[in-house]
Parts: C-alpha cells; sequence; structure tokens
C-alpha cells in the first residue's frame, strides 16, 4: 500500500510539473505576454516598465523557476488587477463556486439516480426509452442555454425565480439546473450500466433465492454496491464544477471562481488567468489522487496491477 | 479512478477484425438500416451550411436597408416578411445570420474533431506501439491535459492566442486528442501482439509500413466511434468560446455568439434572439449524438445487444 501510494503520488507530481510547463509555455508561446497586459498603444517605455516589473525580460528557464516556486509556495502569482496573490482571489470564491456547484450535485442526482435505477431494473421497457432520451437530451441541449431559456421563461415570463446575483435558495435553484443538467444525464448512463452489471452478479441473484422481497434485494443487496462508481464520479465531477462552470456564472452573475476566470480574460489580466487554470489543475490532479488511493485501499487487486 | 471509469466506456469499443466487417451481404442490411432520423434532421443542416450563400436572403455581417433593429419575426406584432425571423442590435436578419451560423457551427465541429481525432490517435498509436520513453513521455502529457476541464483549458489557449475561427478549429483539436490517444493506445497494446502484425514485422517490413498497413486500418473503427461521440462536444465548446466572446469573432454569425447578443434582450421578452440559435446547436447536437448511436452499433457488434 505504501509503495502504491508513493508511486501514484510520484504520478500526480510529474502531472503538475508538466501541466505547470504547458501552462507556462502557452503563455509565452504566443508572443509578448505584455502585449496582452497592456493598453493597446502603449509606449515602448511604459512596456519596458511592465516587462521589469513583471520579471519579463529574464531568461525563460529563470521565469519558469520564478512561476514554478509561486506555484509551489501556493501563491500562484500575482493578479495585474486586483494587486492581491490570484491564490486569496481563488479562495476568496471558492466557496460561493462550491455551494453552487453543490447544490448542482444535488438536482443531479434528483435527476440521474432514480431515472438510471427504474432504467436497469426495467430494461428495454418505455422506461428504460424514457431514459435514454433523458441522457440523450442531457448531453444535446448546452446548459447555459438551457439557462437562459429558464431565465425567460421562470423570471421574465413567470416572474417566478429572479434572474441572477446570490442569494437565497430562489437565486440558486437555476444555475444549479443549468449546471447539473449535463452531469444528470452522465450519471443516469453510470447509474444504469452499474446497476445493470450489479444485478446480474451472484449475490443478488442468491438474495432473490433466498425469498428476499425486491424491493430489499434492490435497496439492500444492489443499490449499496452499484453507488460507489456513481459517487466516485459525483466527487470528481463536483470538483470539475467548482473550477469549470464559467458560462453558467457569467450568465447568472454568480461571484465564483469560473467568473474571476471570465473578469481576467476581460481585463486582460494574464497572471490571473494563467492562476485560475494552474489552481483548477492542481485541485483535480489532487481529487483524482484521493480516489485513486480510496480505491486501493478499499479494493487490494487495484494496488497490484501496474 | 477516472480514467476507469473514462476506460470502461472506452474499452467497449473493440476492434473489429477486417473479416467480420465485410461478410457480403452486409451492405444489404446497411443499407434497410439507414439512420433515418438523424440524417433528416442533419442532412438539411448541411445542405444550408453548403449553400448558405445562395439560400439566406441577407448578408449576415450587414444591416438590412431601412429595417429597424430588434424587429421581430413576421407573425408577430411590428414584423415584416422582409426579415422573417427578426433583426438583431445592428439590425441584421436574423435567418441569414443562422443560416451562416450553421456554416460555422459545422465546419468548426468537423474540423476540430478531425484535428483532435488525427493527433490523437497518432499518438496513441506511435506511443502504443513503440512503448517505452517514447510512451511514458506520450501517456504522461495525455494524464497532464486531461487534467484541466476542458472548457477552462480551451478558454485559457483562446484567450493567448486571441480569436479566429480556425484558432478555434486548432484550440479545441489540441483540448480534445487526449481522449483518442488513450483509448487507441490502449488498443494497440493488444493489437501489437497479434499474428498478423508479428508475421509483418519477421517479414521485414518496417515500423511506419507496421504502423500504416496493419495497425491504422486496425484503430480506425474506434477512431470513427469517437469521433462521432466529440463532435457534438465540439460544437457545444465552439459555441460556448464563443458566448464568452473568445471564440469565432464578430461580425461573423456563429450561434453562440448570437447566444451572447441576444442576452440583452432576454429581459424585456425578445425570445427569439436567443431561442432559435439555441434550437440551432440542440438539433444538430442531437442529430450527431443520435448517427453515433447508430455508427457504434454498425462498427461494433459487441454493444450491438446493449
Amino acid at each position: 500500500m505504501g509503495k502504491f501510494m508513493i508511486r501514484r503520488t510520484l504520478y500526480a507530481l510529474v502531472t503538475l510539473f508538466i501541466l505547470s510547463l504547458t501552462i507556462f509555455t502557452v503563455v509565452r508561446l504566443t508572443g509578448d505576454p505584455v502585449t496582452l497586459l497592456a493598453e493597446p498603444g502603449a509606449r515602448a517605455e511604459d512596456l519596458d516598465r511592465v516587462r521589469t516589473d513583471w520579471g519579463l525580460d529574464r531568461p525563460w528557464p529563470v521565469q519558469y523557476l520564478a512561476f514554478a516556486k509561486n506555484v509551489f509556495t501556493g501563491e500562484l502569482g500575482k493578479s495585474f488587477n486586483y494587486q492581491m496573490p490570484v491564490s486569496t482571489l481563488y479562495f476568496q470564491r471558492l466557496p460561493n463556486s462550491l455551494e453552487l456547484a453543490l447544490a448542482a450535485t444535488l438536482i443531479s442526482f434528483f435527476i440521474g439516480i432514480p431515472a438510471g435505477i427504474i432504467s436497469a431494473v426495467r430494461v428495454n421497457s418505455g422506461w428504460d426509452s424514457f431514459g435514454k432520451v433523458v441522457a440523450l437530451l442531457g448531453l444535446s441541449i448546452p446548459g447555459f442555454w438551457l439557462g437562459l431559456v429558464m431565465i425567460l421563461t421562470f423570471s421574465v415570463w413567470l416572474h417566478w425565480l429572479p434572474t441572477s446575483g446570490q442569494g437565497d435558495w430562489r437565486h440558486l435553484i437555476m444555475p444549479a439546473v443549468a449546471l447539473g443538467w449535463y452531469f444528470a444525464a452522465s450519471l443516469l448512463r453510470l447509474t444504469r450500466s452499474s446497476m445493470l452489471e450489479v444485478l446480474r452478479s451472484e449475490y443478488v441473484k442468491l438474495a432473490r433465492l433466498k425469498g428476499l422481497p425486491s424491493y430489499v434485494v434492490l435497496a439492500m443487496h444492489a443499490f449499496k454496491n452499484a453507488l460507489i462508481p456513481v459517487l466516485t464520479l459525483a466527487g470528481v465531477n463536483l470538483v470539475v464544477m467548482v473550477n469549470a462552470a464559467v458560462i453558467i456564472e457569467v450568465i447568472f452573475a454568480w461571484p465564483g471562481i469560473g467568473r474571476l476566470l471570465y473578469e481576467g480574460i476581460f481585463q486582460r489580466d494574464f497572471p490571473l488567468v494563467q492562476g485560475v487554470v494552474m489552481e483548477a489543475g492542481i485541485m483535480i490532479v489532487v481529487i483524482n489522487l484521493i480516489v485513486d488511493i480510496l480505491y486501493a485501499y478499499i479494493d487490494p487487486r487495484i494496488r497490484l496491477t501496474k | 479512478m477516472v480514467s476507469n471509469i473514462d476506460e470502461t466506456r472506452a474499452s467497449a469499443i473493440v476492434v473489429v477484425p477486417r473479416e467480420f466487417a465485410s461478410v457480403p451481404g452486409r451492405w444489404a442490411g446497411w443499407a434497410r438500416q439507414l439512420p433515418v432520423l438523424p440524417l433528416a434532421i442533419l442532412g438539411p443542416f448541411i445542405l444550408i451550411a453548403l449553400f448558405a450563400d445562395l439560400i439566406a436572403p441577407y448578408d449576415p455581417t450587414e444591416p438590412i436597408p431601412g429595417a429597424k433593429i430588434f424587429e421581430p419575426p413576421f407573425w408577430m406584432e411590428g414584423g415584416s416578411t422582409h426579415a422573417f425571423l427578426g433583426t438583431d442590435f445592428q439590425s441584421r436578419d436574423l435567418l441569414s445570420r443562422l443560416i451562416f451560423g450553421a456554416r460555422v457551427s459545422l465546419i468548426v465541429g468537423v474540423a476540430g474533431t478531425l484535428v483532435a481525432g488525427s493527433i490523437g490517435t497518432a499518438l496513441g498509436i506511435v506511443a502504443g506501439y513503440l512503448g517505452g520513453w517514447v510512451d511514458q513521455v506520450i501517456m504522461r502529457v495525455t494524464d497532464a491535459w486531461l487534467a484541466l476541464p476542458a472548457l477552462v483549458f480551451a478558454i485559457f489557449l483562446a484567450t493567448m492566442l486571441g480569436p479566429s475561427m480556425w484558432n478555434i478549429v486548432i484550440i479545441l483539436g489540441a483540448v480534445y486528442w487526449t481522449r483518442y490517444a488513450r483509448v487507441i493506445r490502449g488498443e494497440v497494446l493488444s493489437l501489437r501482439e497479434r499474428e498478423f502484425v508479428k508475421l509483418a514485422e519477421i517479414a521485414g517490413a518496417s515500423r511506419a509500413r507496421v504502423i500504416l498497413r496493419h495497425i491504422l486500418p486496425n484503430v480506425l473503427n474506434s477512431t470513427m466511434v469517437l469521433a462521432s461521440l466529440t463532435i457534438g462536444v465540439v460544437i457545444i465548446a465552439e459555441a460556448s468560446l464563443s458566448f464568452l466572446g473568445v471564440g469565432v469573432p464578430p461580425p461573423e454569425p456563429a450561434w453562440g455568439s448570437m447566444l451572447a447578443d441576444g442576452r440583452s434582450m432576454l429581459m424585456v421578452g425578445d425570445w427569439w434572439l436567443t431561442i432559435f440559435p439555441g434550437l440551432g446547436i440542440l438539433l444538430v447536437v442531437l442529430a450527431t449524438q443520435l448517427l453515433g448511436d447508430w455508427l457504434r452499433v454498425r462498427l461494433d457488434p459487441q454493444l450491438r445487444n446493449m
């Protein structure tokens, strides 16, 4: 187990190294990041001053080391616009994004899990077809368009819900549905296939042979085991949603991490953009590492393979 | 473990030996079971995109002379038949912009998928066939790039590279090749142990020849199935980037930027500016998903019973 943890942690560190190198290179690949920072038509000496201020006149390897040090100390560089470390800004917004992502996860559970179970238990029935249609629409309707349509319907026409901003549950419901929509579909598919697999297993057959009522078999024997991959996916997706809800947060004026990134783009604040992207990568690498280790802990077979 | 969830879907894509794929008489079956619904939806969109110049009543980038801004569709009060679906904030014809928008979506969708598929398949084959440190390097980069949420990565690249339609194609190719590389590598690992590959090697075929004549044809099925899964994702990603203002730049009509333009009028209930471009995205993506399902069943007999 110890060996496995060390190997996985090393892999995660390599991943983070490549990620930081990628981000660093992309920013400099496209020419001079100073032109992104400065106003168009700035004077040459101003550009030089910005270059010196930001250490962009140093050789690339030196710049990379400075960047890596910033990542390592958790500061992630300083935002040009806010004059604050990117990590401070990131963690200020994190609770808001987390609130939205949790609500979205909850909504996707309400849609995805029951529909997935019914589709698996009544496989090839009308319910199953209905589940397929839901899954198909989940992948085909862009979440942000769904958000716009909901604003139109529930805020503009029916006046039931506020259009945007953060506040009580009424502010939360539309962005959560728009964000959770896509995930509900993938959750549905995973629950269905996971349930189908478990329902074919020997222990479920045995439970049925013992004469247990079918709802006990479904709830106690099948669902509990089918839930493991579902919860894993939910955990990883939560972290992704925290970091990637850019459009939904823009549409609903939700003060989260996605909007921070969006502001960074439009204020030409490349240290902010670079830092937020790096932080998102770190969070996802870490959650993947945790999941890997937990799985290896539960299932010894994983430790031994590769 | 996320990777494992990915792989369960991916592992369902099994290489179909060529001798099975070309059983005589199967073509009759193909003709009988044409994917009527997806083609019925997609066909008109393809025709519209191809002949946009002939069909569109107006230049999509120029105001209609004498028309007002935000005219409603012709059946509503204040609408007129010279602009069937109304006009936008620059009194441009919405219908013409929708028609040319189909061209943008389909070009970016197809070209982006081609770029992603080519890079991913090539790297997957090289990693799987050569093995060793080449494999290690390619797969570690794949892992690192997969760690970033696709949309966040795309936004980051688009911010740095600057907006243009062909930049978006390259960016989306660069973001989505990773899933191809993973799946194809896995297949090549088992293919290279197969007898026909071993025999070709013994017969003195060069590496390039083995790859091109023996490996590549056998992974193309999977590439096509993956492509059918990616194309809808790429179309939605393009719309998302354009919506955020880092995609296809104005005045070029992209459905995503049309949605962004219509947002300001959402609050007064001008629904047509939001509904029509969104329906365009929805229908095209839905059709590609259905086509993908059909293709998967055709190319992969193992999945037919699911």
